[in-house]
Formats: structure tokens, sequence, C-alpha cells
């Protein structure tokens, strides 16, 4: 039963309902998959055979006991090697943490397992999520299934490419400044930024802890609002987390009814920069969507000029911080300690060798953008832009219930094109990053293929705090609207990856 | 770098300078749980054994603020005539230490929870007013040990192990500011204010502030200005010096020394400096300009804390007396002279009198014995007074035996010597050692008959019109009676009997 792969995670769920499959089947027809593709794809860092198999056959039983199970018990998920998970390898795509077992699991984590989600492993990542193309693991890059010579996007590549890939139906990412968005984009998936605080961070490996966001990585709409409904909500062990109603989105998802909805399309998002592939997928959804009822206007967020400036101080600055904890005291990698080196010594050669490049750079920025003396002029005036661009989400929504933009100026990029280039590199989450600096809610959808390479593009909905059922609703519209078009979702369109096993 | 190794002496240093203070105190708290995780914080457990991934900075970790940290900061802020505030923020404080789980400290910086305060102290009969700075709440750091080396310091060490029980202890400090009191008394006043600080947290309960566990911890910053001088010299940095004592010798150092210094044309160096106990001397420790670079920012981890005003008001509303107003209350109370309540106060006896004087003792008779008698019980042995097997209950059951004439003082001693020495309760002390006095009347004329029988010439003088000769046939009466009776009994049943 190859094709299990190919459904989506509702359907997996139905079918487990039905008794026409079971969870270790299910699981295995992944972890068969995986074994088949993932040598090209190289979205997994860690596959946990024997754990989610066991995963599998507890909720089999669970089922055949007829126990209570919630809506995606059994189906199984690709998990960002930036959670923790008990027991099994966890690096941030570091070497830094290589061979690191945590001794604890994320709340994200905690609460898929109590949801019955079988983890069939750890997905690839720009080391410590700095990056957007996963070019930056220490672990090698990702190849996108669309296009095995381009990049998958990043910093969650892996994770988007194993559903894209059919390694599994759902995944989990965490969005910084796009990085579920930005590889949803390039590989023709949904990828959602709930609002910040609506996921815990607790167990995440924190790259900038105010903009960090775990999400839900998926096929479909409906999918990946039940992932969320599964992993979102307060967790007292994470302060910011927030104490409030998880926002009704598996209803939205189900429902995605945007007559009389108030669209705004953000001006300053789009035009010169922007792929006309891109731009033209964009504006025939924003069509759709009229059709469907939308009131569609412009809007202008006259800050959004300022959001990479500023977020290429305040993340920095942030992980410069988070970092400092990677010393080889206590866990991790430790380099030189022959009993001549001074702590310091060993310290200094253990983040030598076991930080990327792009790590470095960011913590000798940080660093620099938090010294006496600079700190006004760097992180001060970064977060008064970013008290500004809230202020433009703030307007706009007085006026829309929600925003629009391509959720990437370009399509997936081939492998080595910009990895030189960090600006470059920077401005691929030109659309992403004010939503991270305002703490809304975002999420790209597939909205087609560009004219020129063929390539999936990006539909990106920006929506106020607690107000991601807005998201669903908008992805849902267009969703089916694109289907009766495609007859299918955009990635019925992928080519098949050649078998390598 | 030590610039002068020999000191001024202090008056020839006071003469010519004036010191100025600040003192930085550090205060654990006694909360059940950590700052940032929940943690227990028993002192003195099993290396390691009080950790958690919150404490040890593992990778996804975060924080939580404990609630009963933030309500104890409260509390010493207004006990100190703070100003509480509506809303900060904790920061992190970055820098590199191995036993520092995070490589930064969670800290409060330029947002204290409380700030602008005020605060006395009494040195020699004379009030001194204390400005309060800030209070602030961080977490404590790990606990190295270097092995291997002479002096128990890093350097010399073969190698070096980490206790991150203590990491993340919540601390309070406490920070004044600049101290300018009479420089003869500048020593004196940082004592008075430490040790003011320590029974003021005591009654607050939120520290045990056992010095010699760390929990109550001084730093002493410390410059001296020419006689006459306005601009401020440069300060040292005194770190971690841990008893009353030692907070008034090592600001009589550092003035007798940088007094040296700066009198052989030397300069001072802004440093931190080591207090060591046994010589009474500083030592030259880190190198500190004004540029040394935290790269504060605040903490993005935890949201502000906004105590609500209805909050803070609930806990003014819950402080205790402070320690000074109480003393002075007590004391007009008990109507004891400023050098008997000093007494009371340096004898540690306050808390133990008042306990006793509500049990229905006068408070004359409650200092007696506390001071007395229990005081050379406890000296003698080495313990507080607290510590005795003898509490304010029994000092009162012993007091109201003397009053009603069971005992007189002599024989009330014998019955604290046997509470001592945990014979069990007064009664069965006096029950056991045969104690009570005597006082049934015909075994009191028997002795009184033998002693005018034995002593002929002194009824002769008392007959004669010498009433006061009578006193040496008490004496005879009481000797009879081995001590063990009422002396006014006796007088008045002997007077009765001679017919005076």
């Amino acid at each position: 039963m190859s094709d299990l792969t190919r459904k989506t995670a509702s359907e997996l769920a139905e079918l487990m309902t039905s008794g026409q499959a079971s969870s270790v089947e299910i699981t295995q027809a992944h972890l068969d998959r995986i074994a088949a593709v993932d040598g090209a794809v190289r979205a997994f860092l860690h596959v946990d055979t024997e754990g989610a198999l066991a995963q599998a056959k507890a909720v089999d039983d669970k089922r055949a006991a007829g126990e209570p199970l919630s809506p995606l018990a059994g189906v199984p998920l690709a998990l960002k090697d930036v959670l923790t998970q008990e027991g099994v390898p966890t690096t941030a795509g570091s070497k830094i943490l290589e061979g690191w077992k945590p001794p604890y699991d994320a709340t994200v984590v905690k609460r898929l397992k109590d949801a019955g989600i079988v983890i069939l492993g750890k997905t690839n990542m720009d080391e410590f999520a700095m990056g957007s193309s996963t070019e930056n693991s220490a672990y090698g890059t990702t190849h996108n299934p669309w296009d095995l010579s381009r990049i998958p996007g990043g910093s969650g590549g892996g994770s988007s490419a194993a559903i894209s890939a059919y390694e599994a139906p759902l995944a989990i990412g965490t969005d910084t400044g796009g990085s579920i968005r930005q590889p949803g984009a390039f590989t023709g998936t949904v990828g959602v930024k709930p609002t910040y605080g609506g996921t815990s961070r607790y167990g995440l490996i924190a790259l900038a802890s105010s903009l960090d966001t775990p999400g839900p990585c998926a096929r479909t709409t409906l999918d990946a609002a039940l992932l969320h409904e599964a992993i979102a909500g307060w967790d007292p062990m994470d302060s910011t987390s927030i104490n409030a109603e998880v926002p009704p989105v598996v209803e939205a998802a189900r429902n995605g009814d945007v007559a009389g909805l108030r669209i705004g399309v953000v001006k300053e998002l789009g035009g010169e920069g922007y792929q006309p592939g891109v731009e033209a997928r964009f504006h025939e959804a924003v069509e759709l969507l009229t059709k469907l009822g939308a009131e569609v206007v412009e809007v202008s967020c006259p800050h959004f000029q300022y959001a990479l400036p500023a977020y290429y101080l305040i993340l920095p600055s942030e992980a410069s911080s988070n970092l400092a904890k990677f010393d080889a005291m206590r866990y991790g990698l430790r380099v030189g300690d022959d009993g001549e080196n001074s702590a310091e010594k060993v310290m200094s050669l253990t983040r030598e060798a076991g930080f990327g490049a792009e790590v470095k750079r960011r913590i000798m920025l940080g660093t620099h953008a938090l010294s006496s003396g600079y700190y006004d002029a760097y992180y001060g005036q970064a977060q008064k832009v970013r008290t500004l661009i809230a202020r433009d989400f703030a307007q706009a929504y007085e006026q829309v219930d929600v925003l629009v933009s391509p959720a990437t100026p370009t399509t997936a990029f081939a492998i080595g094109d910009r990895i030189d280039d960090p600006i470059a590199m920077y401005k691929n989450d030109l659309c992403t990053i004010p939503s991270n600096l305002a703490g809304n809610a975002a999420a790209s959808f597939p909205c087609g293929l560009a004219d020129e390479d063929g390539l999936p593009v990006g539909f990106h909905v920006m929506a106020p705090v607690l107000r991601d059922d807005l998201l669903y609703k908008v992805g849902a519209a267009l969703e089916s609207a694109l289907a009766e078009q495609w007859g299918g979702v955009l990635m019925t369109k992928a080519p098949e990856l050649e078998v390598t096993r | 770098m030590t610039i002068a190794a020999e000191v001024m002496p202090i008056d020839e240093a006071l003469a010519q300078y004036d010191p100025v203070m600040g003192l930085e105190v550090h205060v654990e708290l006694n909360t059940k749980s950590k700052m940032f995780c929940g943690c227990p914080t028993e002192f003195g457990a099993e290396p390691n054994t009080q950790t958690c991934p919150v404490c040890l900075g593992l990778p996804g970790a975060l924080p939580v603020v404990n609630a009963r940290a933030v309500e104890s900061a409260i509390k010493i802020g207004l006990a100190l005539n703070c100003e509480i505030a509506e809303w900060c923020r904790f920061a992190r404080k970055n820098y590199f230490y191995p036993d520092m789980p995070k490589n930064f400290q969670t800290s409060q910086y330029d947002e204290p929870i409380a700030f602008n305060g005020w605060t006395e102290v009494v040195v020699d009969g004379e009030t001194y007013r204390i400005e309060i700075e800030r209070a602030h709440m961080e977490e404590d750091t790990g606990k190295s040990t270097h092995i291997g080396g002479a002096t128990g310091r890093i350097h010399g060490a073969s190698h070096s192990l980490v206790d991150y029980n203590r990491a993340g202890i919540p601390l309070i400090e406490i920070v004044t500011k600049t101290i300018e009191v009479p420089g003869e008394k500048a020593a004196a006043v940082a004592r008075a204010y430490v040790s003011m600080l320590r029974d003021l947290l005591l009654a607050l309960d939120v520290s045990d502030v056992r010095m010699d566990q760390g929990s109550l911890r001084c730093d002493a910053n410390v410059s001296l200005k020419p006689r006459g001088a306005t601009a401020f010299g440069t300060r040292t940095e005194t770190k971690n010096v841990n008893s009353f004592r030692s907070v008034e010798r090592a600001v009589t150092y550092e003035i007798t020394r940088q007094a040296a210094v700066l009198a052989t044309g030397g300069k001072v160096i802004q440093e931190t400096r080591h207090w060591h106990e046994d010589t009474g001397i500083t030592t030259s420790g880190r190198e500190k300009s004004d540029a040394e670079d935290y790269r504060y920012f605040p903490e993005p981890d935890l949201v502000p804390v906004a105590p609500s005003r209805e909050w803070v008001e609930e806990l003014r509303a819950t402080l205790p007396e402070p320690p000074s107003v109480r003393r002075a209350r007590l004391q007009g109370e008990w109507g004891f002279t400023d050098l008997e309540m000093r007494d009371v106060v340096n004898g540690g006896a306050v808390e133990l009198i008042e306990s006793t004087v509500e049990l229905g003792v006068t408070p004359a008779a409650a200092k007696k014995w506390w001071l007395g008698e229990l005081a050379r019980a406890a000296n003698e042995s080495g313990v507080g007074l607290e510590e005795l097997h003898v509490g304010a209950a029994e000092v009162a059951e012993v007091q109201k035996l003397v009053d009603a004439g069971t005992l007189n003082d002599k024989i009330a001693r014998q019955v604290f010597e046997g509470l001592l020495a945990g014979e069990g309760t007064p009664a069965e002390i006096i029950e056991k050692r045969g104690l009570a006095l005597v006082s049934d009347d015909s075994a009191l004329l028997e002795a009184i008959d033998r002693a005018i029988a034995a002593n002929p010439d002194v009824v002769e003088k008392v007959n004669s019109g010498k009433p006061a000769a009578a006193g040496a046939l008490i004496g005879a009466v009481m000797k009879d009676m081995r001590g063990q009776a009422d002396a006014a009994k006796v007088r008045q049943l002997l007077n009765e009997k001679l017919g005076i």
C-alpha cells in the first residue's frame, strides 16, 4: 500500500478510524519512502525507526482497546531538529551539538506525543536556524523535491522537503523570520507561523527568543490546522506563551468562506526585485479571492522597508546571547580538553570547530550591536523600528481583516547561488520578517507555479494576534478554488522523485 | 598589583581623607524553589542533585519567574521605604564563567523592582540616614571548587568541580547610594547597616540570613577624597564580605590602605578586592574598568513584571514593625535605659524578653534571667540564647514560682541549672532536687526557736531596742533551712515571736 504516503494527514486519520489501515502500516510506509528517496532529498538528519514504530504500535493498541484518540492519532510527522526530544539526537543543524540527546521533551513534542502523533525523526535545518536555504546546515544541504538542484528554502528546509517528498504528511517547523513560510512557498506546501506565544517555545533551541515560533507544515490547509490545534495553547513553562483559547483554526480550515472578508494587499511588498512569475501568480490568487466575495484594497505599511535591517540587528543580538551557553562545559562538542588548555581556551577551540561561518558572523554582529556605546545606535534603534512596524500592522488591521503579499520575492534558487552573498540571502525573507517583528500570525499557501521556472509560488497571508483562524479561512478558500483549476492540490503537480534505494 | 603594602594608621588617615562608601548587599531568599524553575533550594545537598533543564541552562529550556521571590522583593523594597515599580523587566547580563550555565545572568538592570528608598541606622546613639538606590532581583550562579592548587583559586589548580545546585537561587541585591558619614564613624555605620538589614530581613521572613552559608554577602565600595575636596576618589570594591565584624574591618582596612597609597603619591586602582578574614587585609582581585561590557539587554524569554498596586498595598499591610521602631517602642514599654536596652539588643535577647514579658513576667525580671544566668550559660557553651534548652515559657514558670514565694532567686538559679542540663520541667526539677521553699509555719517556727535559743545575745540586743539586730537571727534561720525558706516569711514570724 505504497500510496499511503500520498494521503493527507486527515485522510490517513480517516483510514485508521475506519480500520482500513493501521498506524504501524502507515508509519512503515513512510519509513520505506524515506529509505527510498531521502538519499536524494536529504530531509532527515536522524530517522527514529524503532521509536516511530513503537509509538505507532501504541496508538494501534489504544485504538483496538477502544480508548478515545485525538484526531491525528497515529499519523506520522517529521520534526525539525531544533526541538528537543528526550533521548533522540538533537543538533539544531550544528556540529557543536553533535550526538547530544536531550533529557527532556519540548512542550510541542510532548503535545505531539500526547496526541498520538508518530515522530519519524529529526529534519535538517540551517545551523541554529540561521539561513534561508538549508545550505548552512553542518550536515549538508537538503534538496528541493521539485528540482533537486535547488534549495528547499530555510531554515526549515528539511521539514518542508520531507512533506513535499511524501516522506511525511506533517512536519513541525520553527519560524523566526520566515523559516516555516519561505520553505513552504519553495516546496509548494502550507507553512504556518502561529501568533508569537500561541505555541510554546519550551524546548525549542533558541535562535532569537523574541521572534521564534514553532508551527505546522503540511500539504493541505486542513492538515496544517489539525496539527496547529494539536500543538498550540498556553504553556506555563514558557513565560511568553499566551494564556488564551486557541483560535478555531480547524473550523476555519473546514469552512473557507471569504465572502465579505476585507483583504489588504501590502503595497510595499511587491514590484522591483520580485520575480514576474511570482507576482503573476500572486495577483491571480488575489483575483480569485475577489471572485469569492472578498473585498480587496491596497494598504501601505511604510515602515516595512526597515524591517530587514531591524531584524538583522535584533536577531543576531539575541542569538549572540542565546548561543553563549554552547561553551563545551556541560554537553555537546569539546575540543582541546587535553589538560593543558584553560577553560577559556577549550571554549574558544570548541566554538571555532563547532560553529559554522554564518553562526560566527551573526554572533559577532550581535555582540557588537549590544556592546555599550553601540547599543542605542543599533539594538535600541531596531527596537524602535519594531514598534513602528507593529503600529503599521495595527493601522492596517483597522482597515482590513488580513494582509496579503507574495511569500517570497522569488522561487527556489539553485544550490550554491547565494551562499556567498549573505545580503542577497537575507532579502529572501523580506515579506515574512515583519510578522515576526510584530508577533502576529502569518502563513504561506501554494498559489501556483511560476512561468519562468515551473517552481511553486507562495501566497502570504498575515492576520492580527490570535486571529490565526483568518489565515486558515483564506488558505482554505484559495486551496479549493485552485484545486478546481489544477484538479487537486498543487503538490500533485510535483515531478516524481526517482527512487534511489 | 598592590602598590603600597603598608597602611596608614586610621586616625591619621581620617585626619587627611574623607571616606565615601557604597554598600551592595546580596541576600539569598528563603523561597522553597529557585528563581526561574521549580528546583528545591535546600542548602548543603549533594552536588548537582537540585537541578533541571532550566537551571542547567540546557538548550531550549526557558525561565519562568518565581512569584514568591517577587513578593519577597516587594516586601524588602517596602521595608526600605522604596518605590515599587509598576512595571519592570529582567535583563541579561552577559559574561562567561564555567559555573554560569547560560553564560548570562538573568538579573535586573535599569528597571529594578524597588528603587529610591532610605533607612536609618543608629551608632553610638547617633542616627544616620542611608539612602537606598535600588533593590533588584537576580539569580545566583553555580559554585566552582578548584582542586589541586595551594590557594583554592583557579590558578595552579589541576581541575575544577562545578556544583549547579546554587545556580538559579533567588537573590535580592540591595544597593545604597553614596554614603558620606563622618569618617571616624564610616566603618561602624557600614557594620550597623548590614546588621540592621539582617534584623529587617529576619523580621520580614524573606531570608534565613545565614552569613556563614553566604546567604547574606556584602560588597563594600570605598574611596577617599582629601579633606574638603568635593570630587570623589577612585573606588575599590571589596567582594563577598560575610560577617558584620568583617564589614567593619574591611572598610577600615581599605581606608588605611588607600590613604597610604594616596599619601605616597600613588594612585588607587579601580578594582575588585578580596577580603581575608584571617589576616584582616584585602588583596587585589580583578581590575575593573567602567567600560566593562556586560551587553545588558531586556531578557526576551520573560514577560515584564507588573505588580498590581492592590498587591503592593496588601503586602505593605503585612509588613512587620521595623526592628528599630520596635526596639524604641519596647524600650519605652519596658522602661529600660538606653544602656540597658543596648545590652538587651547586643545580647540578642529582645525577642526572648518580649515573649517572657508576654507571659506575665515583669521586664526587669525577664531581663535579669536572660542577660544573667542564661546569657552566662549560653556564653559558656558557645551557643546563642535561642539555642538553649530554656525558652520564654520556662523562664516565666520559674519567675512565677519566685513571685509566689515557692522559690527564691538563689534556688531559682538551681532550677535553671537543672533546666540547662535537661533534667526536665521546672516542676520536675524542684521535685527531684527537693528545691521548694519550706512554707510550713511549724517547721519555720521550730527553726526560729532554735535560732533564739542559740543566740541569746542577739535576742538581748533586740529586746534592748535594736530591732535591726534581728537580721542575724533571720540569717541563722535561713542557714538552718538550707536556704529553702522565704526570707520575708521568716522575718514576719520572727517579729511576731519577738513582739517587734
